[in-house]
């Protein structure tokens, strides 16, 4: 269970990004977020596994408080967060079997890392996966040989790979072609069944975000202002989530208080 | 339009644009004429006030006559010493460039302004900037007061000059990589060392490679230099020969340096384009 309370984000001086926000996750659901570019998606998904460092507030994950986790301890936990990205991240000059393997750097050691002797246990667990996701034949290429949906599937079998109790990915389909694009979100959503983890995706295309998840949380400049079933988002909810501009929004106080 | 906008664009409304000139350099006329007096004046004050004695000039036209004279043609009588002279010179160069690449690594993590917190960055820069503002030739008179003539002050002297230009270059390629990759690996819980084995050192590697192997056959060259100066290998049979006026042995050297740094070059240009 992911629990968000009160999260405030604020980059230098200027207008919070994440005003108040509270958010719970439960269960094994899809959750999507949308609003428009600068509603605080990112930001809000980042500041989970403290890429972000988040300014005040509280991030609980199954019980443990994430805000004020340092060195060894953050990385445990980051451990058990898995992050899908927009532009893949892979290493491209490495072997898809070694990024498939770096989503488990937490557990081994430099060492191990670094001479590529990864545990039994990993290599199978990596086969399966990539067996699942059907990228197994590649798994001595090296990443930037493959195609967008294929290297997106890396990056999921990566994020997997950690064993995580929730799995963030920002705007995952961003990058591919519209039929890729469903491939992935077809793939997120079965993963999520299969493998009993929450997932909560940034996406910008709503109607993926309807046919494909649980849950649809609506974004606008740094407030939730819509979270219900996927069949509850009509034309107002979307005008709302999408009207303005982040300019009028910030200085209107008006439209704050409304 | 506002009343300070220069009379070329004020064309009346409704005739087309049709001409447009470059803006000047420097804006400010005034500035820009005295900019290009100042440069003219300072160059005609130099040339005027260079002490160049004229009959010394004469002179050393004779002797340098003299010098090519003894020169012609050359003399590979003692090419055992010459040999000698140049398989020193290689080794001094391989020592000094292993020696140097390693020692630059660290360093160049220690200066790239992504990685490194602000003190370690000032750390790292501040060495680079130290082994940059030195000559080979001025750090190797250094060495060699230090530690006495021969190629150990050559290999000293060169891991210096490598570490001033393989640590700077490397420092730049990392201030370039993809974050991203860093993030993912970050995201995953990696440890620092994992993170940089991971997703720092693949994408630096080629340019790694290739830098090593310039600065190979940057430092053969350069060894040749500080040989002159008792840091060992031919640089120091040349200084020799040059000492013993032995014009026509010097020549020799001075050709086969040539010839091997071309081929050094040669091939360094092909490895690199290889690896690219």
């Amino acid at each position: 269970m992911l629990k968000i309370t009160d999260l405030v984000k604020r980059y230098g001086s200027g207008d919070p990004v994440l005003k108040n926000l509270d958010l719970m996750i439960e269960g094994e659901s899809v959750v999507s977020i949308i609003g428009s570019s600068g509603a605080g998606k990112s930001t809000l998904l980042r500041c989970i596994n403290r890429l972000v460092e988040p300014t005040s507030g509280s991030i609980e994950l199954n019980g443990t408080e994430l805000t004020h986790l340092r060195g060894r301890a953050l990385r445990t936990a980051r451990r058990k967060i898995g992050m899908v990205f927009q532009g893949f991240n892979l290493v491209d000059r490495l072997t898809v079997m070694e990024n498939v393997q770096s989503g488990r750097l937490g557990y081994i050691s430099t060492w191990a890392a670094l001479s590529r002797s990864y545990p039994k246990a990993d290599i199978r667990r990596a086969f399966e996966l990539m067996e699942r996701v059907g990228i197994a034949h590649y798994a001595d290429t090296r990443a930037d040989q493959l195609s967008g949906g294929e290297r997106q599937r890396v990056g999921v079998v990566r994020a997997l790979m950690q064993e995580p109790e929730i799995l963030l990915a920002d705007e995952p389909t961003a990058s591919l072609d519209p039929k890729t694009s469903e491939q992935i979100m077809g793939l997120l959503r079965d993963l999520a069944r299969e493998l009993k983890l929450p997932v909560l995706i940034n996406i910008h295309n709503v109607t993926e975000a309807k046919e494909y998840t649980d849950r649809i949380v609506g974004m606008r400049y740094g407030r939730i202002i819509f979270d219900d079933q996927p069949a509850a988002l009509d034309k107002a909810a979307m005008d709302e989530i999408y009207s303005g501009s982040p300019h009028a929004d910030r200085s209107d106080p008006l439209k704050e208080a409304s | 339009m506002t009343a300070d906008t220069p009379p070329r664009s004020a064309a009346p409304q409704g005739t087309p644009r049709d001409t447009w000139s470059r803006p000047p350099f420097i804006a400010n006329p005034a500035l820009r004429w005295a900019v290009y007096l100042g440069a003219i004046l300072y160059f005609g004050w130099v040339g005027v006030t260079m002490p160049i004695d004229w009959g010394r000039v004469a002179e050393g036209l004779g002797r340098a006559a003299n010098i090519f004279g003894g020169a012609i043609p050359p003399s590979f009588e003692r090419s055992g010493l010459l040999i000698d002279g140049f398989l020193e010179s290689l080794k001094i160069a391989i020592l000094a460039t292993v020696g140097g690449v390693l020692l630059s690594i660290p360093i160049a993590f220690m200066a790239a302004r992504n990685i490194a917190p602000l003190p370690v960055f000032y750390l790292g820069r501040a060495i680079i900037i130290v082994a940059r503002s030195f000559h080979p030739v001025i750090v190797a008179i250094i060495f060699v007061k230090a530690v006495g003539f021969g190629p150990f002050a050559g290999v000293l002297t060169l891991i210096v000059y490598s570490i001033g230009f393989v640590a700077k270059m490397l420092a730049e390629r990392i201030e370039e990589i993809d974050y991203g990759q860093v993030e993912a690996m970050r995201a995953a819980g990696a440890p620092y060392l994992s993170t940089l084995v991971y997703a720092i050192f693949p994408q630096i590697m080629p340019r790694q490679i290739g830098l090593s192997i310039y600065q190979l056959d940057s430092n053969l060259r350069a060894s040749a230099v500080v040989g002159i100066v008792g840091a060992g290998g031919i640089g120091a049979t040349l200084a020799n020969a040059f000492g013993r006026y032995d014009y026509d042995f010097a020549f020799a050297i001075t050709i086969v340096i040539v010839g091997v740094i071309l081929v050094s070059e040669g091939v360094s240009g092909q490895i690199r384009k290889r690896i690219q």
